[in-house]
């Protein structure tokens, strides 16, 4: 009766919600900061740490959340790997758009392995449970300790 | 499984066909509306009673000399009347209109909390608190230097009374502010011994009756409560409106919150005075048409009565507590002797988000989420619950609707 609903929870989806390949604290990090969506009580924190050159080496991430969050976090993790702040801010407000409107015009390539997330966007009160992993990363990288995805 | 027994008095598809929204078909689905605890669907009476109001009788009110505004005060104030007969009120003075059940707690916070205790005092709270019976004490703790006291709830999700009770020994406690009905365990308290007890000790007693009054008859003077609060939109009423009830005597000796008009006796640059009570509590042009409309409510929930809608309910809550206990993987979660028709649950396999969005598609509504007590669920060792809440209108083909596709919503997820 839901098949139509495997356009959301389709397999990529499914198994990074459900094992994660990234979920871990980092024990060695420069930068981290939680995420909460007091709307609903999704709750992320994510932990960075840089190369020499100020890139992303590592990210890691805990999440108390649905399927969606936790599979975009993970997601997410791979696509910002070596990217400086701003070409992650630049990232993100990609996704942001993937996520709000299922488009991706040009998408690069590290977007692309985000795609199975696109169908959210015909979920609208699930567009922030893929996007609060991102304001979490963005708020790690701007020293923020703590931002929300109202 | 026992076939429940569904109260004869009630005649649902007479009750349904009042509701103009229970028409609406969700993804070319039958509406199946179960999260009335967050906010109730609206009878036609209700819809007329406001529409009415704008059509034909409405001006501001209290301060017009002329026809539309006697008409419209008369109709705002025929519900002061009738919020004091739904909770057998003394006296409709001891009615104050508020915007919602949120803003009543914070009135007496501000009021009754800096105005009449005094820093040192406890407030005590209990453990199945809704954020609007948490956060104005923590405000007032902050600001008035009160100490905050949380009653804790045993697993089955009931007040503990005997650690309630050891909360006075040391005589502070000077207000207790408590639920009447949890929005998410859907248990009652007892009411009348968490007040005996407080009045025992010197304290007075805030009852939250947010989600109670919409299930159950509410008597304030049975239970000698000092203060009571409602909200017009869980009732079948619209929202903005919302009562406080408060004995005369301490509302008498409240200072306002809010300055402004309508609150005043005389205004003078060196001073002012207050009107008299409820007034003194009412500044500025109140939700006229909401005001109105929420005499409707009452009166249209004093049609049915109260016997036949606890019957009802207690019925419809029986089926589901059986109908969702038997599917694998689903846990339920309160377990209170006394309760209402408010069923939370989580399930093995999926998230509740992820089961509200799946019995969305279904045409269900549910609530998923912390249900704004994140305090409670952290006494749960929960992120989340999924929510059912049932209202007059809800019938046991929807929760057999419910049970049956969360079986699905399992398998989905397997
Ligand atoms: C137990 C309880 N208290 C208070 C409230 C707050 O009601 P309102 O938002 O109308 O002020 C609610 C509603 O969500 C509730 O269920």
């Amino acid at each position: 009766m839901f098949e139509d609903l495997r356009d959301l929870y389709n397999a990529t989806i499914i198994e990074r919600g459900r094992r994660p390949r990234h979920m871990r604290r980092l024990e060695d990090f420069d930068a981290t900061a939680k995420g909460d969506n007091p709307m609903c009580g999704d709750r992320v924190q994510v932990w960075v740490k840089y190369a020499g050159d100020g890139t992303i080496a590592a990210t890691g991430f805990d999440a108390r959340g649905c399927e969606i969050s936790k599979a975009a976090a993970d997601l997410m993790v791979e696509a910002v790997a070596g990217h400086s702040a701003t070409s992650t801010r630049r990232l993100f407000a990609a996704f942001r758009t993937l996520a709000q409107t299922g488009e991706c015009a040009e998408c690069a390539e590290e977007l692309k392995p985000m795609l199975p997330l696109a169908a959210v966007h015909e979920y609208p009160s699930r567009v922030k449970c893929a996007t609060l992993p991102w304001h979490a990363l963005i708020a790690a990288l701007e020293g923020e300790g703590a931002t929300t995805s109202e | 499984m026992n076939a429940p027994s569904f109260d004869a008095r009630l005649d649902i598809a007479a009750i349904r066909a009042q509701f103009p929204i229970l028409e609406q078909k969700i993804r070319g689905k039958d509406l199946v509306f179960l999260d009335s605890a967050a906010s109730a669907q609206k009878p036609r009476a209700v819809i007329d009673a406001m529409v009415g109001a704008m059509e034909t009788q409405y001006a501001n009110i209290h301060r017009g000399l002329h026809w539309m505004s006697e008409r419209t005060t008369e109709a705002y104030e025929a519900t002061r009347d009738a919020a004091a007969r739904l909770l057998n009120a003394g006296d409709r003075h001891e009615i104050v209109f508020v915007r919602n059940s949120t803003e009543g707690i914070n009135l007496v916070a501000h009021s009754y909390g800096r105005g009449i205790m005094k820093p040192g005092q406890a407030v005590v709270i209990s453990a199945m608190e809704h954020h609007s019976n948490i956060v104005p004490w923590q405000m007032l703790r902050d600001a008035h230097g009160t100490e905050l006291r949380v009653a804790p709830i045993n697993d089955a999700g009931e007040l503990d009374m005997a650690a309630y009770e050891a909360l006075f020994a040391d005589g502070k406690v000077g207000l207790v502010a408590i639920t009447h009905m949890s929005n998410v365990l859907g248990s009652y308290t007892p009411a009348e011994r968490i007040i005996q007890i407080a009045h025992a000790h010197g304290a007075k007693v805030l009852l939250d009756g947010s989600q109670a009054v919409v299930h159950r008859r509410v008597d304030v003077r049975a239970l000698d409560a000092d203060f009571y609060v409602f909200t017009g939109h869980k009732l079948y009423g619209p929202t903005g409106i919302g009562v406080l009830y408060g004995k005369r005597e301490l509302l008498e000796a409240m200072p306002p919150w809010m300055g402004g008009g309508d609150m005043i006796s005389s205004v003078t640059y060196e001073r002012s005075t207050w009107a008299r009570v409820p007034h003194k509590f009412e500044a500025g042009t109140p939700a006229i048409i909401e005001g109105i409309g929420l005499n409707a409510a009452i009166e249209w929930v004093e049609g049915i009565g109260y016997p036949a809608i606890a019957a009802h309910e207690a019925a419809l809550t029986d089926h589901a507590l059986s109908r969702l206990s038997a599917i694998e993987g689903l846990t339920v979660i309160g377990r209170a002797q006394d309760r209402g028709g408010v069923v939370s649950f989580t399930l093995d396999r999926a998230h509740a988000h992820d089961i509200a969005t799946l019995l969305d598609r279904a045409g269900i509504a549910v609530r998923a989420g912390h249900h704004c007590a994140e305090p409670l669920m952290h006494r749960l060792g929960l992120e989340s619950t999924a929510r059912a809440s049932f209202g007059i209108y809800t019938t046991p083909g929807e929760i057999d609707v419910l049970a049956d596709t969360l079986i699905k919503v399992r398998e989905f997820f397997q």
